[in-house]
């Protein structure tokens, strides 16, 4: 049997083929009016997105010699590595805070100092603690697109409900808990409605400890999850499930909807109060406009005063990954959303606050969350919480995840359950360091997070 | 045949056939050779990697996770494997009786494993919620319990178990063909002896079918070992205390969390040589006990 000739030459085109369309992939895109095109990766979607398209799109118009292209990308961060790695990445890629620590690590981006530095970007230019959160080992890798941070959020009618003064929302962990008492309401083994729940929505398991004033680590070396204070942050957090048994709040959690849904405790009159975000205003004005909630400072524990206007931190960053094509025109952008009146349109796009260390008056004034001057403002607070800058944070995170379930369904004491977190995760950190140092990078003080 | 026809004909079969090795190269024995070589190092994907000999699985022999993950994926595949073989004959011999509407039956029954994982994990969510799901609103009533199938330790794994027994059809349809391969002389000679029903099953349909057992055995001990889809989207993180913690899903978490590809790639081949291990093992057992029918 031979192989007929027309065989060979359909085998033949369609591997020319295949060669040809793959190459399309890879290649950067030009354009007919000679306009450097910046290749963007985001991971938004929705009115998020639309929020930084509009912004891309000002810029375009704005400008004549570069054309960026926005592109909402799911899994950004698995994405961004691996088309890293393959030679192939975007120009930007708008990551979230806690990857620059691993991305860095991994020599995944590059650093912005001499970029920010021609430009003329500060640190004093931005709050310093978002600021800080784009810098790792003293280098700055990254710009903040949007921040968030965090408040108790309340709700009125259910505080009325329990013979609490609206007006006057708990300031200490000890007046939380007193009202928890308040509102609490079961029905036979079934619980109805709850004051506070430390696990809703369980975002920020590695908080509790911090609130106490707890230190996660040294910021250089050392792992410390069994400091008293975390320990005793974490003893409070169990003491929910403690008191009115692991299994019947674990029921009562089953029965919540998703987050952005009209079946969110919150939302439903199940849960009083919850530890949310910037974002919540927007969330609430969704699913149940007609909700009667404020917001106010996260309480504190009553002995450690000095712990007084907690916060936790979030921030979305854009960074330009190694080997990207096209990096100056890259930073252009960036320089460019970092001027107020970008990072306004962003972020009141976004319905957030703003990263920059000035806000105009109109910005606050228009913005749709009505509690916005409490988040713009907590997030000068002292004590302001991120998660530790390390490459193992994403690990580390997980653990102290798993420990917080074994302590509140009691299997194991906060102190053994920390205990386990910090045997499991010195020995990873001890592994990073020794690899940095083979590399020439010694730990710095300075990058303590919290 | 001449030589030169022969040669041409061995050309066109390699030709034909290089599209599958190329594939198996390029995709499965390169990587495999290549994972082996990476679990001697450390390895994060953008930086080289740094040769550090056993280092990876002395690590992991100490590692309290990697045996909990471990313990629980051989737990779900001691218990997922027998349950489910049981399940798809019990079906098989079932949709083999010459009933009104056999067809139906077959392809109702064969349904459900047509369902993508994502919409099905999302489904058994709903049905084992222990505050309004509706496996709970038939317990409650009877028995006065309202179990916490997902948050509690002792039971999510066994959700997973039961979820398992949905996607039985395939081995059903397997067993079903296998079934029409018994040979109808042999029911007939037993019927001439007076045999029961149960007899003739066990006597002729089952030792008949034990070639149909022991490939779709070995298929589900290569499957469950590996499961990861479900549990990966039903409990996240392995919630609760890493009771539904895989094995698989560690190795994931490892190699794209974590960015650990050097010890990801050691678990790797870990679970690899297990299951080949476990494999070679079923055939050794049950080469003795299959009946082939040329035999």
């Amino acid at each position: 049997m031979k192989l007929s000739l027309v065989g060979w030459i359909v085998g033949v085109a369609a591997l020319a083929w295949a060669v040809t369309t793959s190459e399309a992939v890879v290649k950067p895109e030009t354009r007919t009016d000679g306009r450097v095109v910046v290749t963007y990766w985001e991971k938004w979607s929705d009115f998020e997105f639309e929020a930084m398209r509009k912004v891309v799109e000002k810029y375009n118009s704005s400008q004549d010699k570069i054309f960026v292209k926005i592109l909402s990308t799911p899994g950004i961060a698995n994405k961004t590595l691996l088309a890293t790695s393959g030679g192939i990445p975007p120009d930007l890629a708008g990551l979230y805070g806690p990857n620059v620590a691993q991305y860095a690590y991994n020599n995944a981006v590059m650093p912005l100092d001499d970029f920010a530095k021609e430009a003329g970007m500060e640190r004093d230019d931005y709050i310093h603690q978002y600021y800080d959160i784009c810098t790792y080992r003293g280098k700055l890798w990254a710009l903040p697109t949007t921040p968030a941070n965090t408040a108790l959020h309340y709700n009125r009618d259910m505080l009325k409900e329990a013979g609490w003064d609206p007006n006057n929302p708990p300031k200490t962990l000890e007046q939380l808990k007193e009202l928890d008492q308040k509102v609490f309401k079961k029905e036979g083994s079934t619980i109805k409605k709850m004051g506070f729940l430390p696990t809703e929505p369980g975002w920020w398991p590695w908080a509790w400890g911090s609130i106490f004033g707890g230190k996660l680590w040294n910021g250089v070396d050392k792992i410390t999850m069994d400091d008293p204070r975390i320990i005793e942050g974490y003893t409070w957090m169990g003491s929910f499930a403690k008191q009115y048994g692991s299994g019947t709040v674990t029921s009562f959690q089953e029965g919540f909807g998703g987050f952005n849904s009209p079946q969110n405790p919150f939302m439903d009159n199940k849960l009083a109060m919850v530890l949310q975000g910037v974002w919540m205003a927007n969330f609430i004005e969704k699913q149940n406009p007609d909700l009667n909630w404020g917001a106010t400072i996260f309480p504190y524990p009553a002995k450690y005063p000095e712990m007084e206007g907690s916060t936790l931190l979030d921030l979305d960053i854009l960074v330009i990954p190694t080997g990207a094509k096209h990096p100056k025109e890259a930073f252009e952008f960036m320089k460019y959303l970092q001027t107020q009146e970008a990072m306004e349109m962003l972020c009141l796009g976004q319905k957030k606050h703003s990263p920059l260390a000035t806000v105009s008056e109109g910005f606050l004034e228009n913005h749709p969350n009505p509690n916005i001057r409490l988040f713009q403002g907590m997030a000068f607070s002292k004590n302001t919480l991120a998660t530790p800058k390390t490459p193992i944070w994403a690990q580390w995170g997980d653990e102290i995840r798993a420990a917080t379930q074994s302590i509140n369904s009691g299997s194991k004491t906060p102190e053994q359950a920390l205990l386990d977190v910090q045997n499991k995760m010195q020995p990873l950190l001890d592994k990073v360091l020794r690899s940095e140092r083979a590399r020439g990078i010694e730990p710095m003080s300075e990058d303590m997070a919290e | 045949m001449s030589n030169s026809k022969l040669t041409s004909q061995t050309k066109a079969g390699l030709l034909f056939a290089a599209p599958w090795f190329i594939g198996f190269s390029v995709f499965l024995f390169f990587p495999l050779l290549k994972a082996l070589y990476n679990s001697f190092t450390e390895y994060t994907i953008l930086t080289p990697p740094v040769w550090i000999g056993l280092e990876n699985y002395s690590d992991l022999m100490k590692d309290e996770l990697f045996w909990k993950s471990l313990g629980n994926s051989f737990y779900y595949a001691m218990l997922a494997i027998p349950i489910g073989t049981i399940v798809a004959i019990g079906l098989a011999l079932l949709l083999n009786q010459k009933v009104k509407g056999q067809a139906f039956y077959r392809t109702f029954f064969f349904l459900p494993s047509l369902v993508p994982v994502v919409p099905l994990a999302i489904l058994w969510l709903w049905i084992f919620n222990g505050e309004s799901g509706i496996l709970n609103a038939f317990i409650e009533p009877v028995f006065g319990i309202k179990p916490n199938w997902l948050g509690d330790v002792a039971l999510a794994k066994n959700v997973l178990i039961v979820m398992s027994t949905w996607g039985v059809g395939n081995a059903m349809v397997i067993y079903l063909a296998g079934l029409q391969q018994v040979p109808v002389a042999l029911y007939e000679a037993a019927d001439l002896d007076g045999a029961s029903p149960a007899l003739k099953t066990w006597k002729i349909t089952l030792p008949m079918l034990s070639p149909v057992i022991m490939f779709n055995v070995v298929m589900s001990i290569i499957g469950s070992l590996q499961v990861f889809a479900q549990p990966y989207i039903m409990f996240p993180g392995g919630a609760p205390e890493r009771s539904t913690y895989f094995f698989s899903v560690y190795i994931y978490d490892t190699a794209f969390r974590d960015n650990r590809m050097g010890y990801a790639s050691a678990m790797g081949w870990i679970m690899f040589i297990l299951i080949l291990c476990l494999t070679l093992f079923a055939i050794r057992f049950m080469d003795k006990r299959v009946h082939y029918e040329a035999s």
